[in-house]
């Protein structure tokens, strides 16, 4: 997948765990949870949802790349590349 | 603890919130059970295919966003929009009520089922690797899920419990309500019964298994106590939620009062996991007569807990026999017959359907009764249409389950 497929895939996986959200003005650069309600439990669901869709174990030292849109990006990109 | 004011020991029914599958406030429910609508329809579980299910359709968005709703249980969800109700109902001015000071108190027949039953089908779909169960189990199926889903909703900081009463569970959680006002735990109670059952398979097959789920070509006539030609129970979802409060307290607020919860009783049968024991049942209802002063030919309205088994009817039958069998004053309905069996919020729908008979001098009756079981031929039975009945005081609601649970209610008319 390229960023901007691997971008696409998680809107529609925060779209899905926050529905309530507008995030079509979401910015790329700021904390997801700076522009959006997002707990411990939702942010376990981006990763659950990760695994499931790709079978893509992100371990728990690495939870930190996935703050902003694009750090997540960043870090999926390499791993998702084949997907 | 109680402080020398009887008033302060008198407890009254002052909102109300329920959704029924045949109504989603009490006057649409009310309506509904007087012109004899059913609200049963047919129904998809998971395995199973078609089957027949009292089924709700309150508005899950009236009080939750989305985001509660994909957090949360069903069961939550009808806690919610019940307890929000029976608040808005009450009058009470919810932002200036000492939350400290508001219990929960949800009657459940069973929890966990659904939520458990979804995951181990979601894991299905990835070869039963576990690595994909959710983090949202455990929250979703703690026994008090139903009654802390109520805390967040409304910044209840109170104490919050849901009582494990299988079909007994409605009038149970209106008792403890009650005993925590009387002990003044808390000043104001939101209490009653709820259910999610028809979203968990399980339900549906273990009452096939036992041969005791309802079938029949037309949803409306599938669920019929009482009657000869009945074959099982139809599983229905639901709550009932009311805030109590002791007497002064609603007085001093110039409350709506609906009614005043006189007399109570629980106990067990002590003898089969199924099978109903009417010798407990009448000592029961006779335990709650007694608690309230009242002799039976004083209550003019019985709700019976039938549920269309034949040895369950039957039973009851035997127990009311003997408390109202010589009762000329006594009326006996019965409310599974439009509903189902709502479980967990069984008990409570059930008096709730009743209490507007104080106002409007008429009982609902049993509806598809056209075969009368001679073994539970009770002359008191409201047979398919509503009776007019004027000056309704007394209203007294069986609900009883499995282990053998016994619980029985009576709500009096307030007269001041």
């Amino acid at each position: 997948m390229t960023p901007a497929e691997i971008r696409q895939v998680i809107i529609d996986i925060l779209s899905k765990i926050a529905p309530d959200e507008d995030l079509s003005n979401l910015d790329d650069e700021k904390p997801f949870r700076d522009q959006m309600e997002l707990d411990s439990m939702d942010f376990l669901d981006i990763v659950m949802e990760l695994r499931k869709q790709y079978r893509i174990q992100i371990p728990e030292e690495d939870y930190h790349h996935l703050v902003t849109m694009q750090s997540t990006v960043d870090y999926l990109t390499p791993r998702l590349k084949d997907a | 603890m109680a402080d020398g004011n009887p008033n302060n020991d008198r407890i009254v029914i002052t909102g109300v919130g329920l959704t029924s599958p045949n109504g989603n406030s009490l006057s649409e429910f009310r309506q509904n059970l007087l012109a004899g609508r059913s609200g049963v329809v047919p129904y998809e579980t998971r395995y199973m295919g078609p089957v027949l299910a009292g089924v709700c359709d309150f508005d899950t968005l009236r009080h939750q966003k989305r985001r509660d709703l994909r957090r949360g249980t069903r069961v939550g969800s009808v806690s919610v929009y019940c307890a929000n109700e029976a608040v808005l109902d009450s009058g009470v001015d919810w932002e200036k009520t000492e939350k400290d000071r508001v219990g929960v108190y949800l009657g459940i027949t069973e929890h966990g089922n659904v939520e458990t039953e979804n995951e181990v089908y979601e894991i299905s779909k990835f070869e039963y690797d576990t690595s994909v169960w959710t983090h949202h189990h455990n929250p979703r199926t703690v026994a008090n899920n139903a009654a802390g889903e109520v805390t967040i909703s409304l910044g209840i900081t109170g104490p919050h419990l849901t009582i494990g009463a299988a079909c007994a569970a409605g009038n149970a959680g209106f008792i403890q309500a009650a005993q925590m006002l009387r002990l003044r735990e808390v000043d104001l109670a939101i209490a009653g019964g709820v259910s999610e059952s028809i979203h968990t398979f399980g339900i549906f097959a273990s009452f096939q298994s036992q041969g005791a789920l309802a079938r029949h070509d037309d949803p409306a006539k599938a669920s019929r106590p009482f009657d000869q030609d009945r074959n099982g129970i139809v599983v229905a979802e639901g709550g009932g939620i009311c805030t109590l409060e002791r007497l002064d307290d609603a007085l001093a607020r110039g409350a709506k009062i609906y009614g005043e919860i006189v007399g109570y009783a629980m106990n067990s049968d002590a003898k089969d996991f199924v099978l109903p024991d009417p010798k407990r049942q009448e000592q029961c209802i006779r335990l709650a007569l007694k608690r309230a002063g009242l002799e039976p030919n004083q209550i003019d309205i019985v709700s019976s807990h039938a549920t269309a088994t034949e040895q369950g009817d039957i039973e009851e039958c035997k127990a009311l026999r003997a408390v109202f069998g010589e009762c000329t004053n006594t009326r006996i309905n019965n409310t599974k017959s439009f509903i189902g069996h709502a479980m967990g919020a069984a008990g409570a729908l059930e008096l709730l359907g009743n209490i507007p008979s104080f106002e409007d001098d008429t009982v609902h009756a049993t509806i598809n009764l056209d075969n009368i079981d001679p073994d539970c031929a009770l002359d008191q039975l409201v047979v398919n249409h509503p009776v007019h009945k004027p000056n309704v005081e007394y209203i007294l609601n069986n609900s009883f389950g499995m282990l053998g649970i016994n619980s029985v209610l009576i709500v009096r008319k307030f007269t001041g």
